[in-house]
């Protein structure tokens, strides 16, 4: 019996075990530990060397997280509370973090950073009139078109009003011959439809981001010329896992006009065949009378809630943000600058296909900012992709995303009424 | 007859080369250059053998960290579920204690019960007793492994009564018989266990993927999982990632094959 | 023997199988049964910041799935995966297991091995080896098939080619476990009554099918029952070789109930869709259990 007991109870006693063995993961111990992602995260051991880290603060341990499973993991990370003292976060996932508390607002001291920042952005950031994070580089999505096919249409640049544009959308697609469309506009992608009726000025949510508004005229408007471009064989109506290459089409001239972000100017110069090369351009968004908006991304440094480093953190994300750092920023990653006086000390007034970024960023509008906005989002295509597609008409789609974002917000509400909600 | 001796080990032949050559291929593509492989026709062996993808993933990626992550988890999955199910698999086959067959009776039916059924219910408990993004929060699905229990119970019943009760006549407690007795007579059952938790675990990817936050903490599946769905073009260094994962498992299951084959068969068979 | 060795035997029983029926209970039917509960709860983002913010829903969650189209396809796609490729990967090991048991094959272990060691292969690695080998214009497979005048296939990136795709690389990574279980069925099955049988002058396919399935029946229904709860539980194959696309043709039903519970952090739904899940197994593995039955395999 003896022997009986002492298995016994050496296996029970693995059980209180466990906990320690947790404590074996990756406490931050003394270091200050910062989560990042992607080419940023590649290049932020080279750029904290770069910065003059004063020896008495904590060192600094960068750890990587994949781009794809980051917004994840964050969450997993705030559920396990094993979330680091800084970190960088894709700006559309602010409302989320700080809605759950995973997040600290913005010190006072901190609040400069923000002074010669792009003004959509940093109102992106703004939830329930705090601030919640610094933006570090800055993105947004514009048109990409081909200069050859719309200087044969007798175009410099798609002209910046709708009416103007989707003539001129027309005639390219003429010059590009039958079988040929002049954008592409995938259906499973919600940006094209986000900027039409962001350009619209529709606000697309109201009670304090409680309901949809998307039955209201500003955004039946973008979703009606959206339809229309579909409609008057402007647009394939496909979706881009039925794009099997962007660049062999683009440069056969399937489409002639497509809507991305910057990390596509790379792309493009190391993709397109080296003769198209100087067939490409960039312009900003058209809208109803005249340039569009856009919704600004890219990524900020927040510190998160709870962290043992706040003010070393702080400082951190301001040495990060000073101009020298944000300059090697740009330098090593491509990533646009998040303070404007970077853009001249960079140079990028005068790269053509960057210089069009400057004037959608100043023109920009931030999203709504809940943390239900992605799921909304994508329940918003995929009722325009069935309208475009003939199942639904105009109103009968905004009515339909108004009642599925309505479901969807239907907790958010609830957190409102009890006054719980940001 | 010696033909047809020969044209089906030819067949035999052609269809384990088929199996097998998936693996062939991405141990192949795993030392070329840079880039080699994405042609048409697709390269079947090395133009120049080299190690650079591996010091890469060894260097930049970080390789090792999840190595030893992964040959940690699996090891103290095997230790735990061994000290766990061994004696409970004896008991359940030998030790008549009130309700046992009707204990037994509702792990059998639990087997039905894939493990993912209770997954988030799982992360909800674990974060509350603090092991969300830790080891041990990775390692607690293998305390509870009821397919262990079941090997060892068959087994067991095939070790004489009159064994036990001529150790329990001369004075053995029940402890000491485990020990002494039923132990020595388990072993080949007690390895192809340990064989399988080992593989199992560290094969396992969803539970991984689901508690470790950190990459830190990664193990080998879930790195590489979020390093392939990031570097899709990077073919040679994916290919050696592959290599690293699988090969530890592989050559150890070659070196034990007779023990795991067998073994199976004992569960799967009689179950 | 006497009351008091009979009282420490039980005691004793009762210690070993404590630890490993705790842990059973606490780490996997407690949370099999919250799942039941937490199904009917909004437990989502909100909620774990903060328990005050759960709410009793009902049936609510149900609901929602029953018109949610995505979980539908999730659905569809899984009992697909279950139609299409229980008899496919049946069959494949049959066929491997009646190879390997083949009297006039040598060196048996070799292939017995060989045929068994993707099985034993890191699911992750393997499915990003398999993503390279059916790539549309690199890929191995194409490549092969170009030699038979076939056009390459675009096997990962069509909506219709997907699901057979990703059928392939499960059938590879599985077979050689259903076929060990098999080949010791087979082994069972006396040599005399086939070759009885092909005296009588039976052909390969009539002997295959009186002789041999008859005899080795469980078995067969022990592999189909094996290989359909595993075609429920695929969620590594599309996650690393398609994350669920094109078109979401291959989201399967544990791929639907990861994103629901841990990218969008709806834990309720999530739970939901687990228990659905858990009911489909249930009901196949029964519906199984009582054809065997019915045609006398058990």
């Amino acid at each position: 019996m003896q022997m009986t007991r002492r298995q016994m109870a050496g296996a029970l006693s693995a059980l209180p075990l466990l906990p320690m063995l947790g404590g074996c993961g990756a406490r931050e111990g003394g270091a200050l530990t910062v989560w990042a992602m992607g080419n940023e995260a590649a290049s932020l051991p080279a750029l904290i060397k770069g910065i003059d880290w004063p020896a008495s603060a904590p060192p600094i341990s960068v750890q990587p997280l994949p781009w794809t499973a980051a917004h994840e993991k964050l969450l997993t990370g705030f559920a396990g509370g094993s979330l680091p003292s800084l970190g960088q976060v894709g700006n559309s996932w602010i409302a989320e973090l700080a809605a759950i508390g995973a997040i600290t607002p913005v010190p006072a001291h901190a609040m400069p950073l923000l002074d010669d920042q792009f003004g959509a952005v940093t109102d992106t950031n703004r939830i329930a009139g705090q601030t919640w994070g610094i933006p570090w580089y800055v993105d947004t999505r514009l048109q990409f078109f081909r200069k050859d096919l719309f200087a044969r249409a007798d175009y410099a640049a798609p002209p910046p009003d709708w009416t103007g544009w989707k003539a001129a959308l027309h005639k390219v697609r003429k010059v590009a011959g039958a079988g040929n469309f002049a954008l592409l506009y995938p259906l499973n992608e919600y940006e094209q439809l986000t900027t039409l009726a962001l350009s619209a000025g529709a606000r697309m949510l109201r009670d304090e981001g409680g309901r949809g508004a998307f039955s209201e005229p500003e955004f039946k408007a973008a979703l009606a010329f959206y339809k229309s471009l579909f409609d008057e064989g402007l647009a394939p109506r496909v979706s881009m896992t039925q794009i099997s290459n962007v660049w062999t089409e683009f440069g056969r001239g399937y489409f002639s006009l497509f809507q991305s972000g910057p990390w596509t100017i790379g792309d493009m110069r190391s993709r397109l065949a080296p003769e198209l090369q100087g067939d490409w351009g960039t312009a900003a968004n058209p809208g109803p009378d005249g340039v569009g908006s856009a919704a600004p991304g890219g990524s900020s440094l927040v510190v998160f809630a709870g962290g043992a480093h706040d003010d070393a953190a702080w400082d951190l994300v301001s040495r990060l943000m000073a101009p020298g750092a944000q300059l090697a920023l740009h330098r090593v990653t491509g990533d646009l600058p998040a303070r404007r006086s970077v853009w001249a000390a960079a140079g990028l007034a005068g790269d053509a296909a960057v210089a069009p970024f400057r004037t959608q960023l100043e023109r920009a509008t931030a999203l709504p900012k809940v943390p239900e906005w992605e799921r909304i989002v994508t329940e918003m295509q995929i009722v325009a992709e069935r309208m475009v597609r003939g199942k639904f008409s105009v109103d009968e789609a905004a009515q339909e995303i108004d009642a599925r974002a309505d479901r969807l917000l239907e907790k958010r509400r609830w957190m409102l009424d009890k006054g719980r909600a940001l | 007859m010696t033909l047809r001796r020969w044209s089906v080990t030819l067949l035999a032949a052609l269809v384990a080369l088929i199996t097998i050559a998936p693996l062939i291929w991405m141990v192949s593509v795993s030392f070329m250059a840079r880039g080699e492989a994405a042609q048409f026709p697709p390269p079947l062996w090395p133009a120049n053998p080299t190690l650079e993808n591996y010091h890469l993933l060894f260097g930049t990626f970080g390789v090792g960290r999840f190595l030893i992550n992964s040959v940690l988890i699996s090891t103290l999955a095997t230790g735990l579920a061994l000290l766990f199910t061994i004696p409970a698999g004896y008991a359940f086959a030998k030790l008549r204690f009130g309700g046992r067959d009707a204990i037994f009776r509702m792990l059998v039916a639990a087997l039905v019960v894939p493990g993912q059924v209770g997954m988030l219910p799982l992360f909800l408990e674990l974060k509350a007793m603090g092991l969300v993004n830790s080891y041990a929060g990775a390692l607690v699905p293998w305390l509870a492994g009821i397919f262990g229990i079941f090997l060892v119970r068959q087994y067991c019943l095939s070790i004489p009564d009159e064994m036990l009760e001529a150790a329990r006549i001369d004075g053995a407690s029940e402890g000491q018989i485990l020990r002494r007795i039923v132990l020595p007579i388990l072993t080949p059952i007690i390895v192809t266990l340990a064989l399988y938790v080992f593989l199992s675990s560290w094969n396992d990817f969803m539970w991984p993927l689901i508690i470790l936050a950190d990459q830190q903490l990664y193990t080998l599946p879930v790195a590489l999982a979020a390093n392939s769905r990031q570097n899709v073009q990077d073919y040679e260094i994916m290919m050696a990632g592959a290599v690293v994962t699988t090969l530890p498992v592989l050559i150890l299951f070659l070196a034990l094959q007779r023990y795991y084959l067998s073994g199976l068969l004992a569960g799967s068979v009689k179950g | 023997m006497n009351a008091a060795s009979r009282t420490s035997e039980a005691r004793a029983g009762r210690a070993m199988a404590a630890p490993a029926l705790a842990a059973i209970l606490l780490f996997f039917v407690l949370p099999a049964i919250a799942s039941l509960f937490l199904g009917f709860t909004d437990f989502d983002i909100y909620a774990l910041a903060d328990i005050g913010n759960l709410r009793f829903v009902g049936l609510a969650n149900y609901e929602r799935l029953i018109e949610n189209p995505l979980f539908w396809k999730a659905m569809t796609n899984t009992l697909l995966f279950v139609a299409v490729g229980t008899p496919f990967i049946v069959a494949m090991s049959l066929f491997a297991a009646m190879l390997v048991n083949s009297r006039w094959l040598k060196w048996r272990p070799v292939w017995r091995v060989a045929l068994f060691a993707p099985y034993v292969t890191t699911l992750v690695a393997t499915a990003v080896v398999w993503r390279y080998l059916l790539h549309t214009r690199y890929g191995l497979l194409n490549y092969m098939l170009s030699f038979f005048g076939i056009p390459p296939v675009d096997w990962l990136g069509s909506p219709t080619a997907s699901l057979p795709a990703i059928l392939l690389f499960v059938g590879w990574k599985t077979f050689g476990y259903n076929m060990i279980i098999f080949l010791a069925a087979l082994q069972t099955v006396p040599r005399e009554l086939d070759e009885a049988a092909r005296i009588d002058g039976a052909n390969r396919f009539t002997r295959l099918r009186h002789v041999t399935l008859p005899a080795i029946g469980p078995t067969l229904l022990l592999v189909s029952v094996l290989t359909v709860a595993g075609m429920f539980q695929l969620f590594a194959e599309p996650y690393v070789m398609t994350q669920g696309g094109p078109a979401q043709s291959t989201v399967t039903i544990l791929y639907f109930m990861y994103e629901e519970g841990f990218k969008w952090w709806n834990l309720g739904s999530g739970a939901a869709v687990a228990f659905l899940l858990f009911l489909c197994i249930l009901a196949v593995t029964l519906v199984q259990l009582r054809l065997a039955k019915r045609s006398g395999a058990l």
